[in-house]
């Protein structure tokens, strides 16, 4: 390990956090391919569940060695240099800080469990080792995407590994493409995520473009946070046509990366393709569409914390923006039947209380809630799996109830999942929802942040109702099955169990990494709250204090924990205590209840509003009149029809056959070209 | 005695002419390669003169070269002839005009 003159360390070891998942990927890419001759499940199983183990154990280390108290915590390995041209070069190099050791922990951690859950659940699914092992081969290429993506250096490197995920995602959504829906399903994310990709272009070119203005070409993240004060407070005049309007800088460019991150990450206004992601294998809609990739935008956000805190009229569109869509969300879960449905919109109402926290400030807050969701939606998403397995691929509630006594293994782990998203003490989501909601509280910066507060304590209790209503109608209450459906649910096997109980003890646990200072003083620890700790050095705010007093903390997370009993109290009563309830509530509302259960028609609009118009144009204008009509009927096959035409017509009849004329007609040519060549 | 260039050239030209007009009327296709020949003959005669005039080689060099070609030209020629005539009992050119529209 050699010091460098930005005060990084060098290591070469982190490369291999990344390329271990890839060359598995590699080989089963080649085994399937070219060779097409795939592995036995054993040997599949081996390589991909290794590989990602290796990385998690890597990852391990390298986070110890970060841990030590000397010098800064970063960690840098520079592979190459990727592009270079001039003053500017991006280099292919890897950056281990605070906020990616605690990224690829998660990522590779969970991303463990879920392999080994994978093996139990794709085996299953009854198809041949071909299929088997092209599912392990895009779940080890995701990996390593997503460790690209929170490992890299610069933007651009994040970019690459932004778009792996985004391909990723599509490949797994569609992995049984064979039905065309959930092909269609895989687009749809595809093509949503491609508006958000845009954003996030823009927002690089932008941003390159003011650092180059001030002799400073640089996409590496430590480079431009030092370089940023000069150009954040600039003033842009956007073109007429745009409105020119002026802006700040730092706010023009903080929208344009934070529409790449509501892409990614499921917000207003591109949250539409995550409900209808989940039409992949279950372990793909934990690891990929809950766990990680999904927090991707959060994670871009804290780690361009140095600009959106110099950006307040960004930062305060990503917390509204985050609170609405918490609450949006929240509002859809509570009307559907679909066991993974309702986890999606759970998804996209938590990725909303994360930019909560980004927005106001709370960067720390924002990657807590970000790790400790990894854990308890993974485990509620592997859990809900394992109810589609004992339900032989039953994925709706409405024929589900009173499984509790037939696979108490597996209702146990999703009851503390469902404890650990709703926010009761001491699971892990009580504490970092309630550092959320303490922030939004104390954010005077952010215009509305009491609203802003108001709504993230309504979403917790629709939150809490939303889960213990998923809970009580799966588990509890007379059951909807068929009696001899019901003796034939089964409990699954020991690979999908097991990754079950440890997130469970992680989801019961990982609240402590971010004990809050109130109770640590209570109980003598001097900075419980160790997460935060860890993390400050490289956020923008450092520690981010609220400044609230420790009675005023209480009181909040008191009402915290009422909001979230009152929605375990209303899903109680009403699908347990009187089930009949909710059938006379929904007749007397049913207006409101046919909106929330059709998603507010978001859908529907979108279709006619873009969808539709966008597909028109591209069939009548684009295909029909400019494809077909203009480059192939004019332009290809009209040439042609000319040409022929004035070729039968009498151009054929120079082609006399007689050898003489052409000689004459030759020398005729040649003394025209010679004289003119003489004149 | 030394020739002026001048006279070589008009020479050569005339050859050409000759040659260009036999072999652009006449119908008979031996004669048209004789006046092919003739063609390649007045072209060489003008490298000669070119290549003596300006003290340089390369023109009589080229004279040699021509002279091989035209030979190995004369000799596909007449094959090309011979067995026209055997096909088609004519050496007549006009009558040998397939390859139109």
């Amino acid at each position: 390990m050699v010091d460098t003159a930005a005060g990084a360390t060098e290591t070469t070891l982190l490369r291999w956090i990344p390329f271990l998942p890839l060359a598995a990927a590699a080989v089963h890419g080649v085994l399937l391919g070219l060779v097409r001759r795939p592995l036995p499940r054993r040997g599949t199983i081996f390589l991909s569940c290794g590989a990602v183990l290796a990385s998690f154990l890597i990852s391990l280390f390298a986070f110890a060695g970060l841990l030590g108290p000397e010098g800064p915590r970063v960690r840098v390995d520079n592979l190459y240099t990727w592009i270079g041209a001039g003053k500017f070069s991006a280099e292919a190099s890897f950056l281990l800080d605070p906020i990616s050791a605690v990224m690829i922990l998660v990522v590779t951690f969970v991303g463990f469990l879920i392999h080994v859950y994978s093996i139990g659940y794709m085996d299953d699914d009854h198809r041949d080792d071909t299929g088997f092992q092209r599912f392990f081969c895009y779940l080890n290429l995701f990996t390593f995407s997503m460790l690209m993506l929170v490992l890299g250096d610069n933007l651009l490197v994040m970019f690459l590994g932004w778009e792996g995920v985004g391909l990723c995602s599509y490949l797994l959504i569609g992995f049984w493409y064979s039905d065309r829906w959930n092909a269609y399903c895989g687009m749809k994310a595809f093509v949503v995520n491609r508006i958000g990709d845009f954003g996030f272009l823009v927002g690089i070119f932008v941003l390159f473009w003011a650092l180059a203005d001030v002799g400073k070409p640089t996409v590496a993240f430590r480079e431009i946070a030092a370089a940023f004060p000069q150009i954040a407070d600039r003033v842009v005049t956007l073109p007429a046509w745009l409105g020119g309007a002026e802006w700040k800088f730092a706010t023009l460019v903080g929208l344009c990366f934070f529409l790449g991150a509501c892409g990614k990450s499921a917000q207003i206004p591109l949250y539409v393709w995550l409900p209808d992601a989940m039409a992949g294998p279950t372990p793909v809609s934990a690891l990929i569409h809950a766990a990680t990739m999904v927090t991707a935008g959060v994670y871009m956000v804290c780690r361009l914390s140095f600009l959106y805190a110099a950006a307040p009229g960004a930062s305060a569109v990503i917390a509204w923006t985050g609170a609405i869509t918490a609450l949006f969300a929240a509002t859809i879960a509570i009307t559907q039947t679909d066991i993974k449905k309702i986890l999606a919109y759970s998804t996209v109402s938590q990725l909303g209380y994360m930019f909560l926290a980004a927005g106001c400030g709370g960067y720390a807050a924002a990657l807590f809630h970000l790790a400790t969701h990894a854990f308890f939606k993974a485990l509620l998403f592997l859990g809900a799996g394992a109810v589609i397995l004992a339900m032989h691929h039953e994925q709706d509630t409405d024929r589900m109830g009173g499984l509790a006594r037939a696979i108490p293994r597996t209702r146990w782990p999703f009851l503390i999942g469902v404890i650990a998203i709703c926010g009761l003490p001491p699971f892990a989501g009580f504490f970092s929802k309630d550092e959320i909601l303490l922030t939004a509280f104390a954010a005077q910066s952010v215009p509305g942040n009491t609203w802003l507060y108001g709504i993230g304590v309504v979403t917790a209790v629709l939150t809490s109702l939303y889960m213990f209503r998923l809970y009580f109608r799966t588990f509890h209450g007379a059951t909807r099955l068929a009696p001899e459906n019901f003796r034939r649910v089964h409990e699954p096997s020991e690979t999908v169990r097991y990754p079950l109980y440890v997130l469970a003890a992680f989801s019961l646990l990982a609240g402590f990494a971010g004990f809050p200072q109130v109770y640590g003083d209570w109980l003598g620890i001097p900075d419980s709250n160790s997460l935060a700790h860890f993390l400050a050095p490289v956020l923008a705010g450092g520690l981010h204090d609220p400044g609230l007093s420790h009675g005023e903390e209480l009181r909040l997370a008191l009402l915290a924990l009422g909001a979230a009993t009152a929605g375990l109290l209303m899903a109680w009563w009403l699908y347990l205590r009187s089930p009949e309830l909710p059938g006379r509530i929904l007749q007397s509302f049913h207006a409101i209840w046919r909106l929330l259960h059709e998603k507010y028609f978001v859908d529907e609009i979108y279709d006619t509003l873009f969808v539709g118009p966008m597909v028109w144009i591209s069939d009548r204008v684009l295909f029909r009149s400019i494809d077909a009509g203009l480059i192939d009927g004019v332009a290809v096959n009209g040439t042609a029809r000319g040409v022929q035409a004035l070729a039968a017509r009498g151009l054929k009849y120079a082609h006399s056959g007689l050898t003489q004329s052409y000689l004459f007609l030759m020398i005729l040519g040649t003394v025209a070209i010679v004289g003119w060549l003489l004149r | 005695m030394l020739v002026p260039l001048e006279q070589v050239i008009a020479l050569s030209a005339v050859i050409f002419g000759i040659g260009v007009i036999g072999a652009v009327t006449r119908r008979n296709l031996i004669v048209i390669l004789m006046s092919i020949e003739l063609m390649l003959n007045a072209v060489n005669l003008a490298l000669v003169g070119f290549s003596r005039a300006w003290a340089n080689p390369g023109g009589q060099v080229f004279v040699l070269m021509v002279i091989t070609v035209a030979a190995a030209e004369v000799a596909v020629g007449l094959g090309i002839v011979i067995s026209l005539f055997r096909n088609r009992d004519s050496v007549d050119v006009e009558e040998v005009s397939l390859l139109k529209w």
